[in-house]
């Protein structure tokens, strides 16, 4: 029964979806104007060879605000539902509990700590040569977060909540989201509209380049890496350490 | 006139993907499935010349996610566990 | 040679509306939470395939002037910002329907869809 009213619906949908694709063109001849205009005034006017970043942060940047907002929303919503709730308690040594995880093997061990340093080296990397290369902000955000994920898949949680204390990552990603704001707001103090790039733009193709783009490049870079540390903590601490009373003793 | 094929062939194979793995019910051998999946998305930007976006998707589609589905498997199977040892004490 | 173009006109658009209806299909006829969440993960992939689809210009380069001239021909590069906001939306759908879901087994012990028809009180 499901399947059939599947069947029909789809059918609508394929036929609307062919209507509205023969408007198109075909794929491989692009011929929309915005495109070409960006590619052609983004080096002259705003100084940064990557296009799609200086879409991102500059040209686009209030979407790129509120997609920030998005993610930090979503980190909140994900720490909201998976804090220890009123029937539950927390264990106390997580580690000697005989039905948690395996401890891991030392060749597990080597790898992922040898990987943490060149991890943490690459995404700061890609933060900041976000406005020459491909890259910026959420790549290199995303890359710098997957080091502290190394640390625990090492095998020891008290090493990763270490690495990772839950008020350092929360200031951070405050201080990445909120001053992705302030530096919007800056630009109204500077008379101009918000967002606007007020900084001097520098040299093409040399790091320091392109105003408030490098700036907003970094900070989402520590918003994102910050949120989503937080969401893994969250998840881990749930998992490892918070159970329903009186299930364990 | 290689770099067509190379098109056409990624877009395939994502097409073959995708069903495949709408088609495994198993939630921890479609983890694995996704990862790959992701990875093939990828390779698809990339060849259509969108290196941003490729970088974007290896991180989430590749990492992040499955991360985030294991964490949970993980989860539900504990929460499983002590249900078993709940109802084997009654 | 054109044939071979003629048939990347239309493929791009094909497969995307492929990805959507195998995401689809395996949402409709899903027994298991996860398995519901990674399909909706594969639908949401079939609008990058449109979008890039859309902005792509045969023998274009990518749109980063580090190494090429400012003028030469390259892909379009709105649509690969909005594929890139795209990407982190996904993420964060997933993340919520993954802690959703956890919370559903937890208070209720199953993971299938079928079986939470009825709210208890």
């Amino acid at each position: 029964m499901r399947l059939i009213l599947f069947a029909v619906s789809l059918a609508g949908f394929a036929a609307f979806f062919a209507a509205g694709a023969r408007g198109l063109r075909p794929v491989g001849h692009y011929a929309g104007p915005y495109g070409d205009v960006l590619n052609a005034i983004s080096v002259p006017e705003r100084h940064a060879t990557d296009v799609v970043t200086a879409i991102n942060f500059d040209f686009r940047g209030f979407d790129t605000l509120g997609e920030e907002f998005i993610l930090f929303g979503s980190v909140m919503g994900v720490l909201l539902i998976l804090r220890q709730q009123h029937d539950e308690l927390r264990k106390e040594n997580p580690e000697e509990d005989p039905n948690g995880p395996p401890a891991a093997s030392d060749a597990m061990r080597a790898f992922t700590l040898a990987l943490v340093g060149p991890m943490v080296i690459f995404g700061l990397y890609i933060v900041f040569h976000g406005q020459l290369t491909p890259g910026g902000g959420f790549q290199g955000g995303l890359i710098l977060a997957t080091a502290p994920l190394m640390v625990y898949l090492s095998g020891k949680l008290d090493e990763f909540k270490a690495v990772t204390s839950p008020r350092l990552v929360e200031i951070a990603e405050a201080t990445g989201a909120g001053g992705f704001a302030l530096v919007g707001l800056a630009g109204l103090a500077a008379g101009k509209n918000f967002l606007e790039n007020i900084l001097p733009l520098g040299k093409t193709g040399s790091v320091f380049s392109s105003g408030t783009i490098f700036l907003i490049s970094v900070l989402t870079g520590i918003e994102v890496a910050a949120g989503i540390v937080l969401a893994m903590q969250s998840f881990l601490e749930h998992a490892l350490e918070i159970m329903q009373r009186g299930r364990n003793g | 006139m290689i770099l067509l094929l190379i098109q056409l062939w990624a877009l395939l194979l994502l097409a073959a993907a995708a069903l495949a793995l709408v088609l495994t019910r198993a939630p921890r051998d479609q983890t694995i499935g996704l990862s790959f999946y992701g990875l093939l998305l990828a390779l698809m930007f990339f060849v259509f010349q969108a290196p941003d976006v490729a970088l974007s998707q290896i991180v989430v589609g590749a990492v992040a996610l499955p991360m985030l589905i294991m964490l949970g498997l993980a989860e539900v199977r504990r929460h499983t566990r002590e249900r078993e040892r709940e109802n084997k004490k009654k | 040679m054109s044939g071979l173009e003629w048939l990347m006109g239309w493929m791009g658009y094909a497969v995307a509306i492929w990805v959507f209806a195998a995401g689809l299909y395996g949402i409709v006829t899903s027994r298991n939470w996860m398995h519901l969440a990674i399909c909706l993960a594969v639908m949401q992939s079939s609008t990058y395939v449109l979008l890039l689809s859309i902005g792509y210009r045969t023998g274009g380069a990518a749109p980063v002037f580090a190494d090429i001239p400012v003028g030469a021909r390259a892909v379009d590069p709105v649509v690969q910002a909005l594929t890139l906001t795209d990407i982190v939306v996904e993420a964060t759908v997933l993340a919520l329907v993954v802690v959703l879901a956890v919370q559903i087994h937890k208070h209720s012990g199953t993971l299938d869809p079928d079986k939470l028809r009825e709210l208890e009180g």
